[in-house]
């Protein structure tokens, strides 16, 4: 492998978001290929790096030939390929789906969208990679801020949604920096290894505690963690549904991995979960009361995204609490479970999309007789929800049982007894939307399809639904040898 | 009684940085206006960019720019030398704030357009009318 | 060439005569030193972003003082619009540019191999090349942010 490949991953869609900026105001038929071909010259490039990495252990890249510590340095362990094989593969099958949505929606200003889009791609790829601790902030605020212009290029609410965004994921961003400039101010360097060799002898310092507090605040902002949830709804329903398409499923994700990193990379798990006694049963306790508030929201919804973006804030608990459970099993279910739900999300997101494509609905009770009329898109919906639920051989089951299996090996039983009432409470969110969808169209029917003739999507918007239904089955088909070879060495030694 | 002021003159210029972050974290979530709200937001960014740059003054500490005679004698101090990287740091935290307030504005302008007022309570009333 | 006196049609109706005069005379010296602290960022306090804001200023304070449609003609928004994409693609080009001749992301000393200067005098001064990129760049985009905010996302009225 070339060992400069982890960073062409990042370089083919940064350059094709300028080439497409620049051509599409030539001609819009440039649009597509090129963002295309660099997403897929990016998933085939990441797959390759991930193989590598799993054979030859960790891997760290120099950026500019300027050595560590004083350098920028990319690290490549077996987790943050993992992260990155999924980033660029998500964004690949995502934009099948934005591609034609984005053309029926804003028709002419194709190539601004999608430019912002791959920067965005490429920003959230560095940020999975990258080794220094300043340009972590550097790349969240650059995901950050093309997220926010891209929500903003929705109507109506839109604009209001992402004004409100940008205030609270600055904030976030902004104690994520307080965080950083307290460790530099306490061990005078930003690498992440280099900070993690100085920092076990200033464990005691206040100052510490202090970084560590911010920083996780921060990211607890990004992630939309209950109570800290209440710009994602808004901002995720009212969006292009293109953008929700590729930011839905990886944003509040990566966010999760960001928090991995900083615990295992720069604090020790001692200091973290034993170090200061009780802050690890509050995580958890807070987490559990976010899936069950979560849960409970979700089922006062009528908008199916706006349902759906409070299922992803229930999920986001999930994996808050199997991080902090602090043992084997729960580390593996929370990061198979980031696998998962990212695939899950994707499935649901462009599911919703292509009913909006195809119908302009999206409130549930005007779903009716969807199954007739979209046979592919509510199979797609069907697997998404068994997944949601935990109904094997899909994969959501096998990461639920991992971070059941961890939670009652922690004792803690108020995170169990939330993961099975959250399993409950989506089951009937979507027996609510089967019901809906499988009932006959009154007369005068609000859907304005004629007959019985199935009104599929574009042939563009096919793929990434097959593609999502196959996933979620082998994955969780495969859930076995998927953890021995790839997840186990993904956890950091506890 | 004098640990006290020790604590508070010693370190005034942090307590400094501390109340104008909490000023823009007011104005953030308090102002109903919302071009107030990003002068809050700058506000709070600004505050964090001073911290950076206090922390790496010194006492008596001369400016980062060598002379090249000196370097290349290697007479330089570098114990006596203003600490330079969080000054380089903070310029790249300043264009992300530009570029946040950039975005910000013309989202505001869009609000604008789209309901005729940029103030929050009149824009929830018109958002619950229609 | 249009010197300022040629576009003295397009001008805003209010005329003040000293703010004119004396931007009139003002904005080549600080286009001249915004150059100058681009050239001297790899040497000395200065860089792309400080040169490229600077840059940018001396064009808002031509639409300040002469009106939007004179800076207009100065820098066209087609020009502009192109400027400011031009200017980060020069950033990752070059990056990708020492990954095609042997180096890493951004290690000049592999542009060595295309003008060959020596890999220490190409480490030192490779990241000029990204600094005027960035300038550029940066120059375009602020006067872009400006123009759009001031005119109401139209870009046909002035102040």
């Amino acid at each position: 492998m070339n060992h400069n490949l982890p960073v062409l991953v990042l370089a083919f869609p940064l350059l094709a978001a300028f080439a497409v900026n620049l051509l599409g105001k030539i001609s819009k038929k440039h649009v597509a290929p090129w963002t295309l071909a660099s997403l897929s010259l990016s998933a085939v490039a990441s797959s390759w790096v991930l193989m590598d990495v799993l054979q030859t252990g960790k891997f760290t890249y120099t950026v500019g030939g300027w050595m560590a510590p004083y350098g920028i340095e990319l690290v490549l362990d077996p987790l943050s390929a993992l992260m990155l094989a999924l980033v660029s593969w998500v964004a690949l099958v995502a934009t099948f789906s934005a591609l034609p949505s984005i053309k029926q929606e804003m028709p002419g200003r194709e190539h601004l969208f999608f430019s912002l889009y791959l920067i965005l791609v490429s920003g959230m790829m560095g940020l999975v990679i990258t080794g220094d601790a300043f340009n972590l902030y550097v790349l969240l605020e650059i995901t950050s801020i093309t997220t926010y212009g891209l929500i903003a290029m929705g109507k109506g609410r839109a604009p209001l949604s992402s004004f409100n965004y940008i205030i609270v994921g600055t904030i976030g961003a902004c104690f994520y920096l307080l965080g950083v400039g307290y460790l530099y101010l306490l061990t005078g360097t930003l690498n992440m290894a280099d900070i993690a060799s100085r920092l076990p002898a200033l464990y005691e310092s206040p100052t510490a505690a202090t970084a560590f507090c911010f920083l996780m605040v921060g990211l607890w902002i990004k992630m939309a963690f209950f109570p800290l949830h209440g710009w994602l709804p808004n901002a995720y329903t009212h969006a292009p549904k293109g953008a929700g398409v590729l930011v839905a499923p990886l944003m509040t994700k990566v966010s999760v991995f960001l928090m991995i990193r900083i615990i295992f990379s720069i604090y020790s798990p001692e200091y973290a979960f034993l170090g200061h006694a009780g802050i690890k049963n509050l995580v958890v306790w807070a987490a559990a009361i976010a899936i069950v508030c979560a849960s409970l929201l979700a089922l006062a919804q009528k908008d199916f995204v706006k349902m759906l973006s409070y299922i992803i804030v229930a999920e986001v608990g999930y994996l808050v609490g199997g991080v902090w459970l602090a043992n084997q099993q729960g580390l593996t279910g929370a990061i198979f479970h980031v696998l998962n739900d990212s695939l899950m999300t994707l499935c649901f997101f462009v599911a919703a999309s292509a009913i909006a494509y195809r119908t302009g609905k999206s409130r549930i009770e005007d779903f009716r007789g969807l199954f007739k009329k979209m046979p592919l898109t509510m199979l797609a919906l069907c697997v998404g929800a068994l997944s949601v639920v935990g109904v094997p051989p899909t994969c959501g089951f096998f990461s639920k049982w991992f971070l059941l299996l961890g939670g009652v090996q922690a004792g803690q039983w108020e995170f169990v007894a939330a993961l099975i009432f959250s399993s409950l409470v989506n089951a009937v969110l979507f027996y609510r939307v089967f019901e809906v969808a499988f009932s006959q169209p009154e007369e005068g029917a609000s859907l304005e399809l004629e007959g019985s003739r199935t009104l599929e999507v574009p042939a563009m918007m096919i793929p990434p639904l097959v593609v999502v239904t196959v996933a979620l089955l082998a994955i969780g088909l495969s859930a076995g040898p998927l953890v021995r070879e790839v997840i186990r060495f993904a956890i950091p030694s506890l | 009684m004098d640990g006290w002021l020790a604590e508070i003159i010693g370190k005034f210029n942090y307590w400094v940085y501390v109340v104008l972050m909490m000023t823009g974290f007011y104005a953030m979530i308090r102002k109903n206006n919302l071009v107030k709200k990003l002068l809050g937001m700058n506000i709070f960014q600004t505050a964090i960019i001073l911290l950076y740059i206090s922390m790496g003054s010194k006492v008596g500490g001369k400016i980062p720019i060598l002379d090249k005679q000196q370097a290349l004698e290697g007479a330089v101090q570098v114990a006596g030398v203003v600490n330079p990287l969080p000054h380089v740091l903070m310029l790249t935290a300043i264009v992300v704030s530009v570029s946040v307030t950039g975005v910000a504005l013309a989202v505001v302008l869009r609000i604008y357009k789209e309901y005729g007022t940029i103030d929050e309570d009149q824009i929830l009333e018109r958002i619950g009318k229609s | 060439m249009r010197t300022l006196q040629q576009d003295a049609h397009i001008r805003m109706p209010w005329q003040d005569m000293i703010l004119q005069t004396a931007v009139r005379v003002l904005i080549p010296f600080i286009q001249l030193f915004g150059l100058y602290v681009i050239v001297h960022g790899h040497y000395s306090p200065g860089g792309g972003f400080q040169g490229g804001v600077i840059l940018g200023a001396a064009i808002i304070l031509m639409a300040l003082v002469f009106g939007l449609r004179a800076s207009m003609h100065y820098i066209s928004e087609n020009a502009n619009k192109t400027l400011s994409i031009l200017g980060p693609f020069v950033f990752c080009f070059i990056g990708v540019l020492c990954i095609v001749f042997g180096g890493g992301f951004l290690d000049y000393g592999a542009l060595d191999s295309i003008i060959p200067l020596g890999w220490n005098e190409w480490r030192s001064f490779g990241i000029f090349l990204v600094e005027l990129g960035v300038g550029v760049g940066v120059m375009s985009i602020m006067l872009r942010i400006y123009r759009v905010l001031s005119s109401a996302g139209t870009m046909d009225k002035g102040l």
